[in-house]
């Protein structure tokens, strides 16, 4: 029986869920209100919350000096590319050690993931060095091949959550039925797991739009996405601080948007398997 | 049919190969502060000049550091010119990672570089990275509260007389701190002021047996005085603040003093951003009564040209053209003489419209004050007024200035903080091999 939720406790958890949703948002909410404001207003002490004046100054000095298209361009292409890449080799991977586990597959789950606890710039000169001998450097592929082996473990860690909700008597009614291995993965497992795909999609977009250590050190002029765009806004000599501001809020735009359109399949693939 | 087109696209590939080699595209990697960015407007006019394109790689700082120095070690080639810094020039001239600036044309005029420029960008007297601009640090302080303490700045004040301005100026009522400086942990950051504060207490990094020297009794007193000064009449949480907390306090009028890069001059004295800009003084960064030296230091941001680029000649040409007295000149007919880039040529200090900039005179006085080859007054076996040019020391004095920070937060003594910074240094030392 589901436990009664009397109006007061309802009105409390509803006041408390936006309280904490409010204090995550509200830095991205600063950052949004100090684009509007001018430099010397941006530093102001006390500062000014609401009531300044507004100003489109900062978006144009920003649109005048970079190529907002390009870095943009390079943003889609390196997130969308290494996330569609990652899902190609993680959804063998991941259906393997769904329904094939052999005694080590708990190992090798853990040996993934264990690559991700190395700080990324322990390796950076082998991955550099390797660069440069295929000549790949300041490209898009070079980021795509990068940031995909990045969070492939988190893809297939996230698939193999999802796989492991599918009964396997599905996939063997498949077989009897005379699907061949591919065609067991393309059209019976992938389907039913198009939600936990489709929420792993999202979240690696993200971290691979948010990405900023190996998009900053492999790049120059040509494949630099955004994280290198607010980069070049920053300064620790010079108060660029609104500008600042407006760089990022137009970087991270595009990825809010996404992501306030798909928090329904975000949060119900993140919650998927949770509880059971 | 296939093979006429096979040979018309060669044909082409050829051809704009051949142009390409004409008219090459640059690559070139800069710090975002106010002159670069102003540069980069100006591109269009290099371009006309030489036919040769240009695309930026803007950076901030510590990421330009980094990935221009991954870069130039593993030989990367990325970038045709790398903006870097008077600790770096060196050091890279020294390994043979930086194409030598030699055979410049006689227009271009090499002499006219401020002579601590050259110095500081040479190794072995060969230039390495011309300066696009150069500063130093004074003392910024408000003109109106040092009247109505009832005192006069002299134009070259000693730490004591800092300190009884600090205490006159000093009004927690009003929001006014005596005096703001850097605290914040980090090399270049708190780092280069302590730095300083010790070379004009008379206290060394390092003997000339390369034996760390946080023990001697000089660096004892100058960080004594620093922090005593700070906690009396500081901003509090002076711990983290560097140069643009305590630019954001000097043009919100409060701070009475402060002492930081000559650039901020030009900040502090604009009226769009600075609530103070009609009421700053300059003044000579202090010493300890009878220690010749001072404390202000010497930074350039240089253009330099990594070994190994295909595009090296028309590099050469960028680098002349945007260090050239003609550069300075078109940055002044557009933008007032005010926003040219200040502390490289010598020509600039006797233009008769420059030398009325306000801050004109103290910034070049103050690089001239600064002597990379002689920073302390006990002989030093390094070259570098706000640091050591040796490339260990971006590590070490980042640990170094951790533990000074830990102090001016209250977490730990003076003799504590030096204590560990002499063992920090020696080990590092120790591990390197110079001693």
């Amino acid at each position: 029986m589901a436990r009664a939720v009397t109006n007061q406790r309802k009105a409390i958890n509803t006041a408390a869920a936006w309280a904490v949703g409010l204090l995550i948002f509200f830095p991205i909410l600063w950052t949004i209100l100090t684009s509007f404001k001018t430099e010397a207003t941006a530093i102001a002490d006390p500062p000014v919350f609401l009531a300044f004046d507004w100003t489109l100054e900062n978006y144009s000095a920003v649109m005048e000096r970079s190529n907002y298209a390009r870095f943009l361009w390079n943003s889609i292409i390196i997130a969308g590319g290494s996330t569609i890449l990652g899902i190609i080799v993680a959804v063998p991977a991941a259906w393997s050690m769904a329904f094939v586990p052999s005694k080590r597959t708990k190992d090798i789950l853990l040996w993934m993931l264990s690559t991700k606890m190395l700080p990324a710039v322990g390796v950076l000169y082998p991955i550099y060095l390797i660069f440069i001998k295929l000549g790949i450097l300041d490209s898009r592929i070079g980021l795509v091949i990068v940031i995909m082996l990045i969070n492939l473990p988190i893809i297939v860690w996230m698939l193999y959550t999802y796989f492991k909700e599918i009964p396997v008597d599905i996939l063997e009614a498949g077989r009897m039925d005379g699907a061949s291995l591919k065609d067991e993965i393309i059209y019976i497992l992938t389907p039913m797991a198009v939600p936990g795909i489709a929420s792993t999609l999202l979240l690696n977009f993200i971290l691979a739009w948010n990405e900023a250590f190996w998009t900053l050190n492999l790049t120059a002029a040509k494949a630099a996405p955004l994280t290198a765009f607010i980069a070049s806004y920053s300064s620790p000599e010079g108060l660029f601080y609104a500008k600042l501001s407006a760089a990022s809020t137009m970087a991270i735009a595009p990825i809010l948007i996404l992501g306030w359109f798909s928090q329904k399949q975000l949060v119900s693939g993140l919650t998927f398997g949770a509880v059971k | 049919m296939k093979l006429t087109n096979a040979l018309f696209a060669a044909s082409a590939l050829v051809s704009v190969t051949a142009t390409a080699a004409a008219a090459a595209t640059l690559t070139i990697a800069t710090v975002n502060n106010g002159d670069m960015i102003r540069m980069q407007g100006y591109t269009d006019d290099f371009t006309e000049k030489t036919g040769h394109e240009v695309e930026w790689v803007t950076l901030e700082e510590n990421v330009l550091r980094q990935r221009v120095t991954t870069d130039i070690t593993a030989k990367g080639g990325q970038f045709d010119i790398m903006t870097i810094g008077m600790y770096e020039t060196p050091i890279w001239g020294a390994n043979g990672w930086l194409v030598p600036l030699d055979g410049l044309s006689e227009e271009y005029d090499v002499n006219d570089i401020l002579p601590a420029m050259r110095d500081g960008l040479s190794h072995d007297g060969t230039l390495y990275a011309a300066p696009f601009y150069g500063e130093s640090s004074m003392i910024m302080y408000r003109k109106d509260l040092m009247e109505k303490a009832g005192l006069e700045m002299p134009e070259a004040p000693t730490w004591e007389f800092i300190r009884e301005a600090a205490a006159a100026m000093d009004d927690d009522a009003n929001d006014v701190n005596g005096i703001c400086l850097r605290g914040k942990a980090g090399w270049g950051e708190g780092g280069a002021f302590i730095t300083v504060t010790g070379n004009s207490f008379g206290a060394r990094w390092f003997d000339e047996e390369w034996d760390p020297q946080f023990d001697q009794p000089e660096w004892k007193e100058a960080l004594t005085f620093f922090t005593n000064l700070m906690n009396d009449y500081g901003p509090a949480g002076y711990a983290t603040n560097g140069f643009n907390e305590n630019l954001s306090l000097f043009q919100q009028g409060k701070c009475g003093m402060w002492i930081d890069a000559t650039v901020a001059a030009s900040f502090v004295t604009n009226p769009e951003d600075s609530e103070v800009a009609d009421q700053v003084g300059f003044a000579l960064a202090p010493n300890k009564d009878g220690v010749e030296k001072r404390a202000n230091w010497l930074w350039a941001w240089a253009l330099a040209i990594p070994a190994g680029t295909d595009n090296e000649d028309a590099a050469k040409q960028f680098i002349e053209w945007a260090t050239s007295k003609e550069y300075i000149e078109l940055v002044a007919e557009n933008e007032g003489w005010a926003n040219v880039p200040p502390g490289a040529r010598t020509s600039l200090y006797e233009t008769p419209e420059y030398q009325e900039v306000p801050f004109a005179k103290m910034t070049l006085d103050s690089i001239n004050a600064a002597d990379p080859k002689n920073p302390t007054v006990d002989p030093v076996p390094y070259v570098g007024v706000q640091f050591v040019a040796i490339p260990e020391f971006a590590g070490l004095a980042s640990q170094v200035s951790q533990e000074f920070s830990a102090v001016y937060a209250g977490q730990q003594s003076v003799d504590e903080a030096l204590e560990k910074a002499q063992a920090i240094a020696e080990e590092e030392m120790e591990a390197a091999g110079y001693r």
